[in-house]
Order: C-alpha cells, then sequence, then structure tokens
C-alpha cells in the first residue's frame, strides 16, 4: 500500500543523503521524495512517498525516527489530509489535436502555459492518481514529456506538523 | 579562555573525563597532535594500523562501559578505520571517533588525502558531524559524547578540517556542561500497561524461558536480570553478546543459543510458549529460518531501541525502555502480584530441560592424543579461576571460547558479534588491558584471525599491556573449513595457508615470548606459565586437532530443533580430511 510520510528534519547539509541512504542501505521503497525550506529555516521538510506492507512501512517510519536529524515525522494516510503533486506535460500538436488536449486538460483543470504551433506544455496539480489518469487520457503518443515532482500533502484541520 | 582548535578538541575530551587516545598521526591532525604533545592528562596509544585503534577503543569501551576515543587521519587514515566503526555499530558500542579532513576550502577538490568521510561512514555510525566552524566544535564533541553514549549506544565520528584546528585561530573556549539535541530523546518510558500485559503472559506461561543479549550487558542490567531470573525460577539462556549477564554457572543456565547453541537451549526455545526477550534483536545467527522460529511461544520484549521490536519476529508485548529502570519495574510487579507462576508446570518444564541437558551436547574426545581446541579453552578457564577478560577474533575458536569460558561476570566477554570482524580480539585486548592493568587478559585466537592485526603486538609491547595470546592453530580457516566440509562437500576452496609463520619467533621479533604447544598434556603447564609471567604479553601457539568443528550447529535455512550434535556422529579425533 501506498504511504506519505512527512518528515520535518534539521536543515543541515547531508540530511537528504542520510534518508535517501537508510532507504537504499535496507532495500526500502521510494516512490518520491520532495524536499524545500520551510517557515522555520532550520528545518527543511520532506515529502516521501513509498510502499511496502504494513510491517516494512512500520520499520521504515521507526528508521527515519531513529535518524538522529529527523524531528519529527507523520505517516499522512493515518489521517485526513491533502496530497499535491504538480505535473508539466510537453505533448506535440496538430491541427486535429489541439482542440482535443485543450479540452481534456479542462476537464483535468489543467493549464496550458506554453505554445508553439507543434506543441502545448500542460501544467496540472492534484493528486498522484489524477495526474495518472490525465495521462492515461490523452494519446500516449502526443507526450514528448513528463515532469513530475513527486507528492506533497499536509493533514487537513488545525492539527499540523511542526515543533 | 582563548584556544586555537586543536588545544579546544584537546580540551573539550580532557573535560569530557577522557583516559586515552588510540590513534595515528598524519597530516591532517597535525595540529591536533601537536597540542596533544603539549599536555599529560590524556594518554594517547599509538597503534600500528588505525583499524588496530577502534578495536582497541572498543574493547576498552566494552570492557569499562566508557566511551572509547580514537584520532586518525584524512583519507586512508580515516578508511582504515572504517572496519572498526562498523564493528562497534553493529554491537552497538559508545565510541568518538575524530577523524581529520582536508581544510574547509579545498573539500570537494579531490585534495590529498582527502576522502567523504561523512558520506563512507553514514551507514555505519549512529551520527556524524562535518564541524565548520571552530566556534562550534567544543559543543560539537559534547553532542557526540552525548549522542555516543545515550539511548541504544553507537559510533559517532566527528570529521574535522585542518583549518578548524589552526594553532593561530583562537576563540573563546567553553565546554557545555550539558546539550540537549531538539530531535533526539533517547530516554524512553514504556507505557505501564505493556508490564501489566507481560505479567499476565508470565503468570500464564506453562514453558517460559529468558533470552537475554548484549543490551543488558551495555545497559548494566546484570543485577536486575539475575534477580528477576532467579525471582521467577525460569529457565536462561544468553546469546553470544549477552554472555556474562547471569552467571553461566548457576543452574538455571542453560547456555548460549543460536547457531552453535547448546542443545537444551535451542530445544527449550523451540518448544517454549513464553520468551521473556531482554535487549537481544532476534539476529538471524539466533533465529534460525524464521518461519520456524519458536512456533508455540508469545514473546514480549525489552529493548531501549524502538525499531527493534516486531523487526524479524513479531512480537505480543513491548517494552521500550533502558533495561534497569524496566526489569525493576518488571520485578516490583511479580512481587507485588497474588497470583505466582504454576510450580507444577516449571517442574514438570525444567524436568524436560534437564533431558535435553543430559544429553550432554560440549561433550568432546577428551582421550585424544591431538590437543583439543575446548580443551584449552576449559584449562584456560581454570588457570584464571574465570576471572579473565576474554577477548576473541572470529571463527570456529570464537565459538569454543564462547562455549567452554564460562562467563559468571558481565564485561569480560569481549567479542565481534554482529558484524564478525576477524583482526579484533587483539587490539581488542591492548585496550581492556589499559583499563584493567592489574587483571588477567586473554585473546583467543586462531591463526588465520591473529594474522589481520598482529602489528598490534608492537603496540602492546610500547604500552606494556601483558595480554595472553591463546592461538588455536589448526592449519585452516576453521569454521570456512567446516562450512566447506558441511555443505560443500568437503571442496576447501581457500581455507587453508601452506605458509603460516613461525609465531613463536615472530613474537620474539616483537618482544614477547612466544612458547608452541603440540601435546595435551603440556596445555596446561604452559598456561600457567604463561599467565605467571605477569608483565610479558605471551604468545601461545597451541598446535591443535585440525579437524575439530563446532557443535552443536543448525545449518543455515534450519530451525532451533534440527540441529547438528557430535554425538550423532562419533568422535572425530584425527579423522583424515576428505
Amino acid at each position: 500500500m501506498k504511504h506519505i510520510i512527512s518528515i520535518l528534519i534539521e536543515n543541515e547539509s547531508g540530511a537528504l543523503s542520510r534518508v535517501a541512504g537508510l532507504f537504499s542501505a535496507r532495500g526500502y521503497n521510494i516512490e518520491s521524495l520532495t524536499v524545500a525550506a520551510t517557515e522555520d529555516t532550520s528545518l527543511s521538510r520532506m515529502t516521501l512517498v513509498t510502499s511496502g506492507s504494513e510491517e516494512v512501512v512500520d520499520q521504515i517510519v521507526k528508521q527515519l525516527n531513529k535518524l538522529i536529524d529527523v524531528v519529527k515525522l507523520i505517516d499522512l494516510m493515518d489521517c485526513p489530509h491533502i496530497e499535491r503533486e504538480l505535473m508539466l506535460v510537453k505533448v506535440h500538436t496538430n491541427e486535429k489535436t489541439r482542440e482535443e488536449i485543450k479540452n481534456v486538460a479542462d476537464i483535468f483543470r489543467g493549464k496550458i502555459i506554453d505554445v508553439t504551433p507543434v506543441s502545448y506544455v500542460v501544467e496540472i496539480t492534484g493528486p498522484s492518481d489524477k495526474l495518472d489518469s490525465f495521462l492515461a487520457a490523452i494519446d500516449a503518443k502526443s507526450i514528448v514529456e513528463v515532469v513530475r515532482s513527486g507528492a506533497t500533502g499536509i493533514s487537513r484541520g488545525e492539527k499540523g506538523l511542526h515543533i | 579562555m582563548e584556544l586555537s582548535g586543536a588545544e579546544i578538541l584537546i580540551q573539550s575530551l580532557k573535560d569530557e573525563g577522557v583516559e586515552f587516545i588510540f590513534g595515528y598521526p598524519g597530516g591532517a591532525v597535525l595540529h591536533i597532535y601537536d597540542a596533544l604533545y603539549q599536555q599529560e592528562d590524556i594518554k594517547h596509544i599509538l597503534v600500528r594500523h588505525e583499524q588496530g585503534a577502534t578495536h582497541a577503543a572498543d574493547g576498552y569501551a566494552r570492557a569499562t562501559g566508557k566511551p572509547g576515543v580514537v584520532l586518525v587521519t584524512s583519507g586512508p587514515g580515516a578508511t582504515n578505520a572504517v572496519t572498526g566503526i562498523a564493528t562497534a555499530y553493529m554491537d552497538s558500542i559508545p565510541m568518538v571517533i575524530i577523524s581529520g579532513q582536508v581544510s574547509l576550502p579545498v573539500i570537494g577538490s579531490d585534495a590529498f588525502q582527502e576522502v567523504d568521510m561523512i558520506g563512507i561512514t553514514r551507514p555505519c555510525v549512529k551520527h556524524n558531524y562535518l564541524v565548520k566552524d571552530v566556534t562550534k566544535l567544543a559543543e560539537t564533541i559534547k553532542k557526540a559524547f552525548y549522542v555516543a553514549t545515550t539511548g541504544r549506544p553507537g559510533p559517532v565520528v566527528v570529521d574535522v578540517p585542518k583549518d578548524i584546528t589552526a594553532p593561530h585561530i583562537k576563540v573563546p573556549y567553553k565546554y557545555p556542561k550539558k546539550v540537549s539535541i531538539r530531535s533526539y530523546e533517547p530516554t524512553v518510558t514504556a507505557d505501564k500497561g505493556q508490564y501489566k500485559k507481560a505479567l499476565e503472559l508470565i503468570l500464564a506461561a506453562q514453558r517460559p524461558i529468558i533470552y537475554s543479549g548484549g543490551g543488558v550487558v551495555l545497559g548494566n542490567g546484570s543485577k536486575q536480570l539475575t534477580e528477576l531470573t532467579r525471582l521467577l525460577g525460569f529457565p536462561i539462556t544468553n546469546t553470544l553478546m549477552g554472555l556474562g549477564s547471569f552467571p553461566a554457572t548457576d543452574k538455571q543456565f542453560i547456555g548460549m543459543l543460536g547457531m552453535h547453541g547448546t542443545y537444551e537451549a535451542n530445544m527449550a526455545m523451540h518448544e517454549s510458549d513464553l520468551i521473556i526477550a531482554i535487549g537481544a534483536r532476534f539476529d538471524d545467527r539466533v533465529t534460525g529460518k524464521l518461519d520456524l522460529f519458536c512456533p508455540y511461544a508469545k514473546i514480549i520484549h525489552f529493548d531501549v531501541d524502538p525499531a527493534s521490536i516486531s523487526k524479524t519476529v513479531k512480537v505480543d508485548v513491548a517494552i521500550v525502555s533502558d533495561v534497569v529502570p524496566a526489569l525493576e519495574q518488571m520485578i516490583d510487579l511479580i512481587k507485588d502480584s497474588e497470583k505466582k507462576p504454576s510450580k507444577k508446570a516449571l517442574e514438570i518444564w525444567w524436568k524436560q530441560v534437564e533431558d535435553w541437558r543430559s544429553i550432554d551436547c560440549l561433550a568432546y574426545d577428551r582421550n585424544s592424543p591431538l590437543i583439543k581446541p575446548q580443551y584449552v579453552v576449559e584449562q584456560l578457564y581454570e588457570v584464571t579461576k574465570g576471572n579473565a577478560y576474554v577477548t576473541s577474533d572470529v571463527g570456529q575458536h570464537q565459538m569454543w571460547a564462547a562455549q567452554y569460558y564460562h562467563f559468571n561476570k558481565p564485561r569480560r566477554w569481549i567479542n565481534s558479534g554482529g558484524l564478525g570482524t576477524m583482526g579484533f580480539g587483539l587490539p581488542a585486548a591492548i585496550g581492556v588491558k589499559l583499563a584493567f592493568p592489574d587483571s588477567d587478559v586473554a585473546c583467543i585466537t586462531g591463526e588465520a584471525s591473529i594474522q589481520m592485526c598482529i602489528q598490534e603486538l608492537s603496540t602492546a609491547l610500547q604500552y606494556k599491556t601483558p595480554v595472553k595470546i591463546i592461538n588455536l592453530n589448526n592449519r585452516y580457516m576453521g569454521m570456512v573449513r567446516q562450512w566447506q566440509e558441511f555443505t560443500y562437500e568437503c571442496r576447501y576452496s581457500h581455507s587453508y595457508m601452506d605458509t603460516i609463520p613461525e609465531f613463536v619467533k615472530l613474537a620474539e621479533a616483537y618482544g614477547h615470548v612466544g612458547m608452541r604447544i603440540e601435546k595435551p598434556e603440556d596445555v596446561r603447564p604452559a598456561l600457567e606459565e604463561a599467565f605467571a609471567l605477569k608483565d610479558r604479553t605471551v604468545f601461545l601457539d597451541f598446535i591443535t586437532d585440525r579437524t575439530e568443528n563446532v557443535y552443536p550447529m543448525i545449518e543455515a535455512g534450519k530451525g532451533h530443533h534440527d540441529m547438528k550434535l557430535r554425538v550423532a556422529l562419533g568422535t572425530t579425533t584425527d579423522r583424515e580430511l576428505a
């Protein structure tokens, strides 16, 4: 099962490699990993998407907590949450397909942010499975390039991951 | 007080109460060595190879419970230390390793003797620090000791660029009395409800067993473990790392468990209906095949590390805590309980355990014309009256030491259990002897292992650390040969060296006493003579039966109840190796 683990970690050089190294050393799966500073400059926030059995994810959470630089973490799947990922897709267009791709992008609330006579760049945000659906909805042969940010997420309601 | 980085480093170690630094100088640490030269409080032990420094500091730490301290230079000095750091990490030994680094401005430029020590050691340290600001140096040292010694202990590397230690840059010095790290909370107390659940399981058990490990030694919980075990009257088995935490000569002790554990310990584990695991981590050498592990047992697990809980074997009750308060609380709860464990059930259970014990799985041929390695260890036990600190290397001799030297006290048995590092024994023995100069220290080794760090014989002379080296010389990498005999149809691929040095001459060349012992009747007198030479390091080269194997043995992929036993195979004295 997919898990989205949100981590507050000391904003120090090497923090990312400690997390990435833990996953490779113990053979855990990383589907995506995003990291950036937070409102508190001493902290970075990582969002890590992984999958595995309950036992494996339980170990992943414990091993992450064991890293000295990890301040706090939550598995977003344990609480109501919002998941978002940004995707940029470059597609070939021609007179026949321009309208159709525009329509599909509208349905997915995507924006066309670059236009040439033969291409579009479509920007879409949403939960990762929505982005998957968009890719499935357009003609695979028209796709030139796909860039995805990896999922980020936040819990709903007043409770949050902070120190 | 204004000090240079090098002076701050040394002064911080003094303020931390460090007695010994095990190290080796080089370019990146010259400022530090200059500061070391100008003081007399801390004694520096110059090893002959950085691996030796880490093992010596490790041996010191295991015997004393205090953190071992290592100082090495950048590049090859640092990489040579890695095996010892990984050794300490696998056995949760508190150590602080200070490695030199090239100056900050040239880091990343492939400078002379530059290596990414932080990157290399990341997977085998509890934590590591690169010092980038001399004003943070003292605090970083304090943090390193704090992290290394609290919670589940482990090695911490502090990588110090050369310019940080420059003599002309002086900054105010103050060693922090304590530090707190917001992301690190080592003291954990278990929920009361867990103890109650544990009590219920203990009261209901018909065939209980206590399985305790190195965590009890590290957490100084022997007294509490012994009290709990006697209070309950249950059989107890120790892991390789836990030996000595409960007296081995006590009737309740049924020996070590696992791959080379006793028949009674492994059978009792397999048939038990309750396992009380204390400071043990269900390592693969203990469990054998996981699917077959203890099929009837409920499990209570005491451990300081939450990540140890249900890592390989799912447990029923977890008590995450330091061992001493946890066992004290458990003892109180059992004492206060009106209900007690069933005496009747325990009597039946003990009868079964004694039946298993009666097969005498550690018996060996005592009439052999050849020296049996087991006999040497037994005689060592008698000559030292069971009071020696015993270090070992890795292989057959390590298992015989664990099986035949009865450790009645904790911190006396010092070996590389997790990583299984050949070359550990001699430098570790030197570290122990420095800590306890008036105690007997023996290194049980083999002719293959000893050659991995033999250069430390020179260190032993320089610092007058008269240890006794018990070399069980069977002219084979015995454990490799044993596996090749059992599982590779006797194809002895490279488990033999046909150019073994003359160890007597070698010992003498290093300034020590060498003895070669070839007959069983000479074993005891040689040991007595060696230990009577109080101020000399003695290398005892015992020429042993080269065909001897370690029994019992659970082969890979088998369960605890499926052991290879010597009794079933008959004696094997002087058989021809195919």
